[in-house]
């Protein structure tokens, strides 16, 4: 088993036993002004279901199927809110990691508050 | 949030007359218009807003159900209807399969959080098929508007 984990300023990993089905998780934060809307979710579906690996979103309410856009539009995961990604799969490793980067570092390509209140200026 | 905080229940339509994507759109929109929930002048640039938003990506979500909505600058309040079609209205839905189930949704374009507390109400019974088959058995307008506020009541629904 592979297990990883990845914190917020830089990635670590942890690796066992190289089986195929591999285990790994993430906290990432919400970063876009308007949070996990209809269109984010999504996106977010999309890459998840790229991947072999099951993908579970879970918040302190919540825990869903993470290639179910219903469930993902369940979430009503605000601005500043963090979730937390478990993959189980093969791919799991590679699915946490693109699912990481479409949330906290393309920002779903959407604006910060910051930069929104920039653009209405 | 509880449907009766944004369903506007007067507009609630059991059999839409529509027989397309854009005229249900339409239609559902005049019916907020007409129980004075959308302000003056409003009516025709939201309808036009919504279909924008809607050819951007489709709000069908499969199984029969749609969520079409938009942002709009000139709504105070968050603000949804509910409309019913036992024919079935082609949404280009994910699964492409038609739409019978319709909630749409206006969102003012500052509260982001509201409009995603909104949806989560929205989809936590929507993905119930208890919830999906009572709002298609649903008759008249009054079944409709009860199974809201039950579904207020019962988080399970």
């Amino acid at each position: 088993m592979i297990f990883c984990k990845w914190s917020d300023e830089n990635g670590w990993m942890q690796t066992g036993d190289t089986v195929e089905n591999t285990f790994c998780e993430a906290e990432v934060e919400i970063k876009n002004a308007d949070g996990l809307h209809m269109r984010p979710a999504m996106q977010f579906v999309d890459i998840a279901s790229k991947y072999e690996a099951s993908i579970n979103v879970s918040n302190e309410e919540a825990s869903v199927d993470g290639k179910s856009i219903m469930q993902m539009s369940m979430l009503a995961a605000t601005y500043g809110s963090r979730l937390k990604i478990k993959a189980e799969g093969p791919d799991a490793s590679e699915a946490v990691e693109a699912l990481r980067e479409l949330v906290e570092v393309k920002k779903f390509g959407e604006p910060t508050p910051e930069e929104k209140r920039r653009m209405g200026q | 949030m509880n449907f009766a905080d944004f369903v506007c229940f007067d507009a609630v339509i059991p059999e839409l007359k529509a027989n397309d994507r854009d005229g249900v759109i339409a239609e559902l929109v005049s019916a907020l218009d007409k129980a004075g929930r959308l302000g003056r002048g409003n009516c025709d640039k939201i309808t036009r807003a919504v279909i924008k938003r809607e050819n951007e990506a489709s709000t069908g979500m499969g199984k029969g159900i749609a969520v079409p909505h938009v942002k709009y600058k000139g709504i105070k309040d968050i603000l949804a209807v509910v409309g019913q079609s036992s024919k079935g209205i082609d949404f280009s839905a994910l699964d492409k399969q038609p739409v019978y189930s319709v909630i749409l949704l206006i969102s003012p374009v500052d509260e982001p959080d509201k409009h995603l507390q909104a949806m989560e109400k929205i989809f936590k019974h929507l993905q119930q098929e208890k919830f999906r088959k009572f709002l298609r058995q649903s008759q008249t307008a009054e079944q409709i508007v009860d199974l809201l506020k039950e579904a207020d009541t019962n988080p399970s629904l």
